[in-house]
């Protein structure tokens, strides 16, 4: 059984309250079509099970085959450091299928924010470390591959269409 | 789980998780075997040349299936941290050497894959990780140390993907490093 071995820190991006009965985690790849297919399921059950659920987003870009992973990735960050991570976060996935540079910039405008200093950042790559970080902790954690979830720091390992994923989430302890 | 009562039966486990599948692969402790394999239709690689460092070997069943995919490409972004214990990642399969050649392109890998092809599965028989049922390799990982020296090997359920995180902890543990 695999374990998440970085907790739940100040630097997660998170939605609910430390005070909820369940943490779920998510590892996840912008580019990835298999995330990508789990991001509605994922809202379905934050507002199946509301303020009892709390959500982590962690970055694992698969770089080396998902040319747009990283740069979505810094993208998002870039947005958190402006306090809007959610805003993109959803916002990526539910244009996944057109990520292109040119979609990070629009969005990055669509959301009141500086498409020059995005341009910066990337260039840059300020937010890469950050980035690194959660894919360590991941790897650590046996993260295989994306999406990977951690229900209450439990590797969950089935498949996560709604009821499963709900099914998973009610046994844990 | 993966046995049936009638063989666990006559198996003793040996301890939590542990079974007749578990106990197959060759043990830590063991000489590692030596092989030399095509790793391109023009190049071969040597497991003598890789000592002096850390060498895992990925054994898995099969190029192109999707679990082996996402294994592979998992290893392929954890290659910098690999590195930074100076270990040397190999896979091995019995795909052919053009096949591995197209597979490797297809995802981009930039660690050699060896082709355990001729006699096929021979590389895999010696470290106990062949399926004779399927005639691929099992999905088998062994870390060797500086001296050719079985330190850590895992027996991975074929349809799992095993991630890197007891490969990291294997290696933690040759180097002396902690996780950092």
């Amino acid at each position: 059984m695999n374990r998440l071995l970085v907790p739940v820190h100040a630097n997660d991006h998170i939605q609910g309250g430390a005070d909820a009965e369940w943490t779920l985690v998510e590892y996840g790849d912008y580019q990835c079509p298999v995330c990508g297919q789990a991001y509605p399921i994922l809202k379905q059950l934050q507002e199946h099970l509301r303020h009892r659920l709390r959500f982590v987003f962690r970055n694992f870009p698969l770089r080396q085959i998902h040319r747009m992973a990283e740069f979505a990735a810094e993208t998002a960050e870039f947005a958190s450091a402006h306090g809007r991570f959610w805003q993109m976060h959803d916002l990526l996935f539910e244009n996944q299928e057109d990520l292109e540079s040119e979609l990070l910039f629009r969005l990055t405008t669509k959301i009141g924010l500086s498409a020059d200093e995005l341009q910066q950042s990337l260039v840059s790559e300020i937010y890469r470390d950050r980035i690194d970080l959660d894919f360590r902790g991941g790897i650590r954690s046996g993260v295989n591959g994306t999406p990977t979830f951690f229900i209450n720091g439990v590797r969950h390992d089935g498949s996560f269409d709604f009821d499963t994923l709900l099914r998973s989430i009610a046994e844990a302890d | 789980m993966f046995m049936s009562s009638f063989a666990q039966s006559l198996i003793p486990l040996t301890g939590p998780g542990s079974g007749v599948k578990r106990n197959k692969i060759l043990p830590v402790g063991s000489v590692a075997p030596q092989f030399t394999l095509f790793v391109t239709p023009n190049q071969t690689l040597s497991l003598r040349e890789l000592l002096g460092r850390p060498v895992i070997l990925a054994f898995y069943p099969a190029d192109w299936s999707p679990i082996c995919g996402d294994q592979m490409a998992l290893y392929n972004e954890v290659l910098p941290e690999f590195a930074s214990y100076r270990a040397a990642l190999v896979g091995i399969s019995v795909d052919s050497v053009w096949c591995h050649a197209a597979f490797a392109a297809a995802r981009n890998l930039h660690f050699p894959l060896a082709s355990d092809f001729e006699p096929k599965g021979q590389i895999a028989r010696l470290y106990r990780a062949y399926r004779d049922a399927d005639g691929t390799s099992e999905r088998a990982l062994f870390v060797i140390d500086r001296n050719g020296i079985i330190a850590w090997s895992y027996l991975s359920p074929v349809a799992v993907n095993p991630g890197a995180d007891g490969i990291l902890e294997a290696l933690d543990k040759l180097t002396g490093k902690t996780m950092g």
